[in-house]
């Protein structure tokens, strides 16, 4: 092992920057924003670690990954072994490194976040996965010997990758099955190219590839293929259902079907599943955005995705409109702070009531209401409320609708027996992720409702541990299943 | 991959094709329709079922833009990338007692499947098809055999009566009621005014609608229509619904949206377009078959 500084010394190295593209002339392409670290920085950044005996970084990580080993590693310059260690527990290394929010998970129970600014273990991630990528020798862990079983998957978001991930290591056969033409779920129709290039998923994915995961496109269960047709005449021997929260949220506001209103999911699924920014190579069209006024409304990720989009696509003005203030958005704090360096003109406390279009039908504008911060609600935030006689109307083209999105029933309509909450939430015994139809598990977003890419990963990881139970001895989890209790995931 | 077993052209610009397609073809209904991408660059864009068996589709294209015009050049041994479906609600099929079902132009190709399904629900089928004039009467000898009787409306006359289907439909609301049950499938306009006709009629109508759609399962929002007064989504809800409370201005105020890039698209070198083509055309299936994952293949 290389000598270590002693803690003090590690403590006086600040935080190392990522670099970056600079914002005004990345807010005209969709290449990456961030740059990545190279081998220098992520050994510099690596020292600061305080190799914590219980490190607190493992237990914030929702996969666990054994970030001290990890570090470790790197510090011996041993970047292959360290994306191998990451690899025993998230299948995704390098789209996690890149869209995890570590501020509120590793990096944020790192000790050194209480004094100093907390190890950028996001960053150093991101880079022993790309490293990895590089030299072309990517650690795939060895798979058990074949058990015979198979397993369908529901979707190729997250959760449905990584339980197939864990499940062929354990020996079983897993089978994706996707609605779309292109794996990945938001991965690969969400989160756009200037955040997580496409190319990076569909690495991870030829890996699971590699290790023995089958995908099929195209197929829409409940659809195309029943769920018990998947466990009768198609000889599965368990689902798992990882379909997401793919169902767009409107705010039922007068003007909604005008010509240059769109739900985030049409706007970005357009943008990067369609390529529709690349007219010469796709034909897939979209509103031409460029010397327009385009106006984002929530305070998401998703908000600030399809917000920075717009500009890429060369609106004058691009507005993200959001009824609370700024420190409340969910959003990622990076991200936010490069959209706003890109340009992004954020108007907070502000709420739409209604659009206003011409008699083409197109819309002209949005009416906004200013806002209040009210009594806190449930979550503990303050409940916005607006302010009478502050209507004023914005003149815009275009808006995207980003307020969340709601459980997509397709699996569920064509399964009476399988039990949901009234949201339309599949309910699951949170312990095995089993849910009310023997056979069937289910996890992600479509059990928790919106929340992260690692989440949904973990999830994943649960219920693959949990089939390979069922798997082995037949025996059915006698838990009442209970239920992702949200309802609107309108920040 | 999936392979075109036959292609032909029914009239000028519609063609119909059978594809292998086992999977969607054993669960297809009346009603439903697939989502299909041509080529690698092209958009997805959903066609009605009109037919099935055992292990392949019917598709009616009607060439109007870009990739309905590009789905007319293939033919039997080419292969479409993408197609999956069978997407939207079957037809509600119910014993109505005397119905119609009325076609425009391609309509008449979605017209088929249901007027069959009438029939076999034990219904009184009438149906009538309009087309511009008598090269674009398709399907003629199919809906024969289907229905009760057929009518055939031509713009100018060339073939059976001069008149728009609404013509008929009005006379025969006059002069044969009760009706108990209207299906309209053809351009926006033409189901816009069937719906005029029945309504003060108080015959109950359905429409089968087309707005653009990427996505086809519920996921992008971009097919919603206004039904009611309320917001759904034509994939998923649909595509039927109510003729009486749909608005169909907004529908045919959505659909305008592209209507630059497609003229734009239309007006592209055919350079591209064959270029496109060949991306899928049998000469490289085997080496682009070779190239994907085994389970990808086809179906
Ligand atoms: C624009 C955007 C940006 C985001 N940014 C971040 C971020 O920076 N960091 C972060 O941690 N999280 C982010 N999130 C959230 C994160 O992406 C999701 O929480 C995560 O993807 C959920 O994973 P999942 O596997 O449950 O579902 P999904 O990723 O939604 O995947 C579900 C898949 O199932 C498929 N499917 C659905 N129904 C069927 C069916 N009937 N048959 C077959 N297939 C079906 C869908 O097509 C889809 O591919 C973002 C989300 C969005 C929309
Ligand atoms: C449920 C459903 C079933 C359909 N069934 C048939 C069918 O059986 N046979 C047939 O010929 N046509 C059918 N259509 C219409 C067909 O999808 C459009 O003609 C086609 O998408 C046009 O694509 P394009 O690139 O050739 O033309 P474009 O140049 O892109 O568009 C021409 C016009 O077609 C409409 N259109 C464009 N894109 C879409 C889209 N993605 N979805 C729907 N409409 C669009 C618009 O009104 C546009 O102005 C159906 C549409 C729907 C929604
Ligand atoms: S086509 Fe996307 S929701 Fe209907």
């Amino acid at each position: 092992m290389a000598d270590r500084l002693p803690p003090k010394e590690r403590t006086k190295i600040p935080r190392q920057e990522m670099p970056e593209q600079d914002p005004l002339q990345r807010a005209n392409n969709f290449l990456e924003v961030n740059t990545g670290f190279d081998a220098a920085l992520a050994q510099k950044e690596a020292q600061r670690c305080l190799q914590c005996v219980n490190p607190h970084c493992v237990h914030g990580c929702p996969v666990g990954v054994k970030v001290r080993e990890v570090i470790d590693l790197v510090l011996d310059g041993k970047y292959l072994e360290a994306a191998a260690k990451i690899r025993e527990d998230n299948v995704l290394p390098a789209v996690t490194g890149r869209v995890c929010p570590q501020e509120h998970q590793c990096e944020g129970s790192c000790i050194l976040a209480k004094r100093f600014a907390p190890l950028a273990i996001g960053h150093i991630e991101r880079f022993v996965a790309d490293y990895e990528q590089r030299t072309g020798q990517v650690g795939l862990p060895p798979c058990a010997p074949p058990t015979g079983k198979r397993v369908a998957i529901i979707g190729s978001g997250p959760a449905g990758l990584s339980c197939a991930g864990d499940l062929v290591l354990q020996g079983h056969q897993a089978v994706v099955l996707e609605a779309l033409h292109e794996l990945g779920g938001v991965l690969a129709y969400g989160i756009p190219e200037f955040r997580l290039p496409k190319a990076i998923v569909q690495q991870e994915i030829d890996n699971l590839r590699k290790l023995g995961v089958e995908f099929q496109t195209n197929v829409v269960v409940g659809k195309t293929v029943t769920v018990d047709e998947l466990l009768g005449e198609e000889g599965y021997d368990a689902v798992f259902i990882a379909t997401g929260a793919g169902l767009p949220r409107f705010m039922n506001l007068p003007g909604e079907h005008l010509g240059g209103v769109y739900s985030a999911n049409e706007f970005l699924t357009r943008v990067n599943l369609m390529k529709a920014y690349d007219p010469q190579h796709s034909d897939s069209p979209v509103f031409d955005c460029r010397g327009r006024s385009v106006a984002v409304i929530g305070g998401g990720n998703t908000a600030i995705d399809a917000v920075r989009t717009a500009l890429r696509l060369g609106a004058a003005h691009a507005w993200l409109i959001y009824r609370r203030s700024e420190t409340e958005m969910p959003a990622r704090a990076e991200e936010r702070r490069h959209a706003i360096a890109e340009g992004v003109q954020f108007l907070t406390l502000h709420n739409p009531i209604e659009f206003v279009g011409n008699e083409q039908g197109l819309l002209t504008g949005v009416k906004l209401v200013k806002m209040e911060p009210g009594e806190p609600d449930e979550s503990g935030r303050r409940r916005p409320r607006p302010l009478p006689d502050t209507e004023r109307t914005l003149p815009v083209e275009m808006v995207v609708v980003a307020i969340g999105a709601g459980a997509n029933p397709l699996v569920q309509t064509s399964l009476p027996d399988l039990q949901t909450n009234r949201w339309g939430y599949i309910t699951v015994d949170p312990a095995s992720m089993a849910t009310s139809k023997r056979g069937v598990f289910a996890g992600g977003d479509i059990v928790s409702g919106s929340a992260t890419v690692i989440l949904a990963m973990a999830a994943g990881r649960q219920a693959a541990q949990a089939i390979s139970d069922f798997l082995k001895d037949g025996e059915w989890p006698n838990v009442v299943a209970r239920g992702g209790e949200c309802e609107s995931n309108y920040p | 991959m999936y392979l075109v077993q036959d292609a032909s052209f029914l009239a000028p610009e519609i063609k119909m094709i059978r594809l292998e397609a086992p999977r969607i073809a054993k669960h297809q209904q009346a009603g439903q329709f697939v989502i299909v991408r041509v080529h690698e660059q092209g958009e997805r864009i959903p066609l009605t079922i009109a037919d099935s068996d055992a292990s392949t589709i019917t598709l009616i294209v009607q060439g109007v833009g870009k990739t309905t015009r590009l789905l007319n050049q293939l033919q039997a041994g080419d292969a479409i990338l993408d197609v999956v479906g069978p997407l939207g609600r079957p037809s509600e099929i119910q014993l109505y007692g005397r119905t119609l079902v009325i076609g425009g132009g391609v309509g008449s190709a979605i017209a088929w499947p249901l007027a069959v399904a009438l029939k076999a629900a034990g219904n009184e089928v009438v149906v009538v098809i309009g087309a511009k004039t008598q090269r674009f009467v398709i399907l003629e000898k199919e809906l024969t055999q289907a229905c009760d009787q057929l009518f055939v409306m031509t713009d100018d006359g060339s073939y059976g009566e001069q008149g728009l289907v609404t013509d008929k439909l009005r006379e025969l609301i006059h002069s044969q009621s009760p009706w108990n049950y209207v299906m309209a499938i053809g351009p926006i306009p033409m189901m816009k005014a069937v719906a005029e006709t029945t309504r003060p009629a108080g015959i109950p109508t359905t429409a089968s609608l087309n707005p653009i759609m990427i996505d086809g399962t519920g996921m992008c929002g971009g097919c919603r229509v206004l039904v009611g007064g309320e917001t759904r989504f034509a994939c998923v809800d649909g595509p039927e619904f109510d003729a009486h409370l749909v608005d169909f201005d907004v529908l045919a105020q959505r659909n305008k949206l592209y209507r630059q890039q497609e003229q734009a698209a239309l007006q592209e070198p055919p350079e591209r377009t064959a270029a496109a083509l060949s991306q899928t055309h049998p000469c490289r299936l085997s080496e682009l078959t070779s190239n994907l994952p085994s389970s990808s293949k086809g179906e």
